[in-house]
């Protein structure tokens, strides 16, 4: 079981208040990401679930139970931090051992789950290494592991992935989601990257400045984001904004279009521009458009064969069935 | 530094330190070396030429010899005993953020710019004096006796002043060493369910293991030639006679500068055993 609720709750530090009166239920199993620009009071809110910080006001309740001024470790939560947070002076096999040993567990069934976790994150052959003797990935998987044999009844984590290179970060995304198929167990992630959200979450909660933008699965915020903040920050490229006399022409303040549902043509379309930097991805090619009115540059994507020179002039058209309307407030409009 | 010339540009850099430290060595050492093979009387006629090894032999099997040897690791032991636990425990209390707390860890640095000698005559005059000392105000304000601090506990009373100096140097090296803990480590250990003693002996130990090592192996280098607070205290009386005091007592008191020289190569050997011992025991945390 796992089901974590926040009703009201806030955070000030002095007379800043990070995070207004939100609420938000987590449900019981569900992969949820906290996702934003940094700054924006994900990490804080991980933190006041996971106990490391008090609430100014409000309440938390893990299983219907009111948690609030629970500590931390008597809330059946285990955390994954971003510097791993590893006991830089004990083995792997202690690091792992630690939350059991403090739980004075029985020796047997402490070294059993030790080789579960340890077989599960391929750190078998690493038990007796220190962390300082471990690559980035294996300090990771070490402290999953230390999360794991809690048995918690939801694991947080906060941005663990930011400190890995690129090859590795798609790789333990992959494990990450593996591990939350097969132990379906609630996880809370925090990340201020969108791919991660997007490929990840079950749910995935948008914040800005400590409020809840939007919550929604990954395909229902990328189809119909509520506001111009959530159409912009989820998507890779950046949707494109067109303001002005086109706008209007939709009846909106502002649309939105996703560079993947406009169409370059080097003969005809709706829009005409003048392209700037073309990135070549191999599968496809982003192109940089100047001149388009109401929105410059404006990002499409074409397939990798299309070639075009800086300085070509090209139309584009957008596909007016993922045409996203705003109005002044920066609101979706239906 | 990595052609031939910038090499032996450096290296000519280099030499004149190099050459300072070495004179500054050597030439003491040796004059100790060389004294302490020779009767050398300075008011009783002076040099009187090679004796071979009698001084060595004469200075251990001195009944005040052992005594000494042993006084000065009952000194050494005590303080360092008394520095790292107070030490680590001032450290933690200093970390914390309170008011003033510059201030504060400013004032609690204060004694080590006293110089030793200053020190121990303000602990005893002010403190541990038996009459007019703040020490015999307070047990006579109880109606208690009040203790001859320097007479009947002496070993304790010195142990106290040095560590009072000591002291100091310890919190510092502890403190910095408290300031880099990775602050995430001690939440994941209370997420972890360890309670605050846990905390400190699982984590916060464990990390300042190097640094206590540092603070032992500095202040025994140093303490090992403590010789001012027993000179203005005790004047090496009731025991209290270090090997540091001995050479002093026969060099300038017997007026003997070749006894007094072998003693001082008895105390070169003492302190590298010393060495050696602490090296084996702790240098291990300076690894890695």
């Amino acid at each position: 079981m796992g089901q974590i609720q926040l009703n009201q709750v806030t955070k000030s530090f002095g007379n800043v208040q990070v995070i207004p009166p939100l609420d938000l239920t987590i449900e019981d199993g569900e992969f949820t990401v906290f996702v934003g620009p940094s700054g924006c009071g994900k990490s804080t809110l991980l933190r006041m679930i996971a106990g490391l910080e008090d609430l100014t006001s409000g309440q938390i309740s893990i299983d219907g139970e009111d948690a609030t001024d629970t500590p931390p470790a008597k809330r059946g939560l285990a955390m994954v931090f971003q510097s791993y947070a590893l006991y830089p002076h004990m083995s792997v096999r202690k690091n792992i051992a630690f939350p059991m040993r403090m739980a004075k567990m029985d020796k047997a069934e402490q070294d059993r789950r030790i080789e579960a976790a340890a077989s599960a994150l391929n750190l078998t052959d690493y038990l007796d290494r220190r962390p300082g003797q471990l690559s980035g990935g294996q300090r990771q998987r070490v402290a999953i592991g230390r999360a794991i044999v809690r048995e918690p009844s939801a694991f947080l984590f906060d941005e663990p992935l930011s400190n890995l290179d690129a090859a590795l970060r798609v790789g333990m995304r992959l494990e990450i989601s593996e591990m939350h198929e097969r132990l379906k167990t609630t996880m809370i992630y925090v990340t201020h990257d969108q791919v991660e959200a997007m490929t990840m979450a079950d749910k995935i909660v948008v914040l800005q400045a400590g409020v809840i933008e939007q919550v929604g699965s990954p395909l229902d915020l990328y189809n119909a984001p509520c506001n111009k903040f959530v159409a912009g920050f989820i998507g890779s490229p950046k949707m494109n904004f067109i303001e002005g006399a086109e706008a209007a022409a939709h009846g909106a303040h502002c649309i939105g279009c996703r560079p993947e549902h406009i169409t370059v043509s080097t003969t005809e379309g709706l829009w005409q521009g003048t392209v700037g930097v073309a990135e070549h991805l191999g599968s496809d090619t982003y192109i940089h458009i100047h001149g388009v009115p109401g929105c410059d540059p404006m990002t499409v994507r074409a397939s990798g064969e299309f070639t075009v020179k800086h300085g070509d002039r090209v139309y584009l058209t957008p596909d007016m069935n993922h045409l996203h309307k705003f109005d002044e407030a920066g609101l979706r409009v239906a | 530094m990595a052609t031939q010339h910038s090499r032996s540009a450096a290296r000519i850099m280099l030499a004149p330190a190099v050459i300072l430290l070495l004179g500054w060595m050597l030439v003491p050492l040796i004059m100790t070396l060389f004294f302490s093979f020779k009767k050398y009387l300075p008011l009783r006629g002076g040099d009187l030429g090679w004796v071979g090894f009698e001084n060595y032999v004469r200075f251990v099997t001195s009944s005040s010899f052992w005594p000494s040897v042993l006084t000065t690791l009952v000194i050494v032991g005590g303080v360092l005993v008394i520095t790292v636990v107070l030490g680590v425990l001032l450290a933690i209390l200093l970390n914390q953020p309170m008011w003033g707390q510059g201030v504060v860890r400013i004032l609690v640095i204060a004694p080590f710019f006293v110089m030793p000698t200053v020190s121990a005559l303000v602990w005893k005059n002010m403190f541990m004096d038996p009459v007019n000392g703040l020490f015999a105000h307070l047990w006579k304000f109880f109606g208690a006796t009040p203790v001859e601090w320097l007479t009947q506990v002496p070993m304790s009373s010195i142990i106290v002043i040095v560590s009072w100096q000591w002291l100091p140097f310890a919190t510092l090296i502890l403190l910095t060493a408290i300031q880099s803990l990775d602050g995430e480590q001690l939440e994941a250990s209370e997420m972890d369910g360890a309670p605050p003693l846990a905390r400190f002996a699982f984590i916060v130990l464990p990390h300042l293991g190097r640094a206590i090592t540092v603070v032992v192996l500095i202040q025994t280098i140093f303490l090992l030639s403590i010789f001012a607070e027993i000179f203005v205290t005790t004047q090496g009386a009731f025991g209290t006679k270090t090997l540091t005091y001995l050479i002093y007592q026969r060099v300038l008191e017997s007026q003997n500068v070749g006894l007094g020289s072998a003693g001082g190569v008895y105390a070169i050997i003492l302190a590298n055993i010393v060495a050696i011992f602490l090296m084996r025991m702790v240098g291990k945390n300076l690894d890695a």
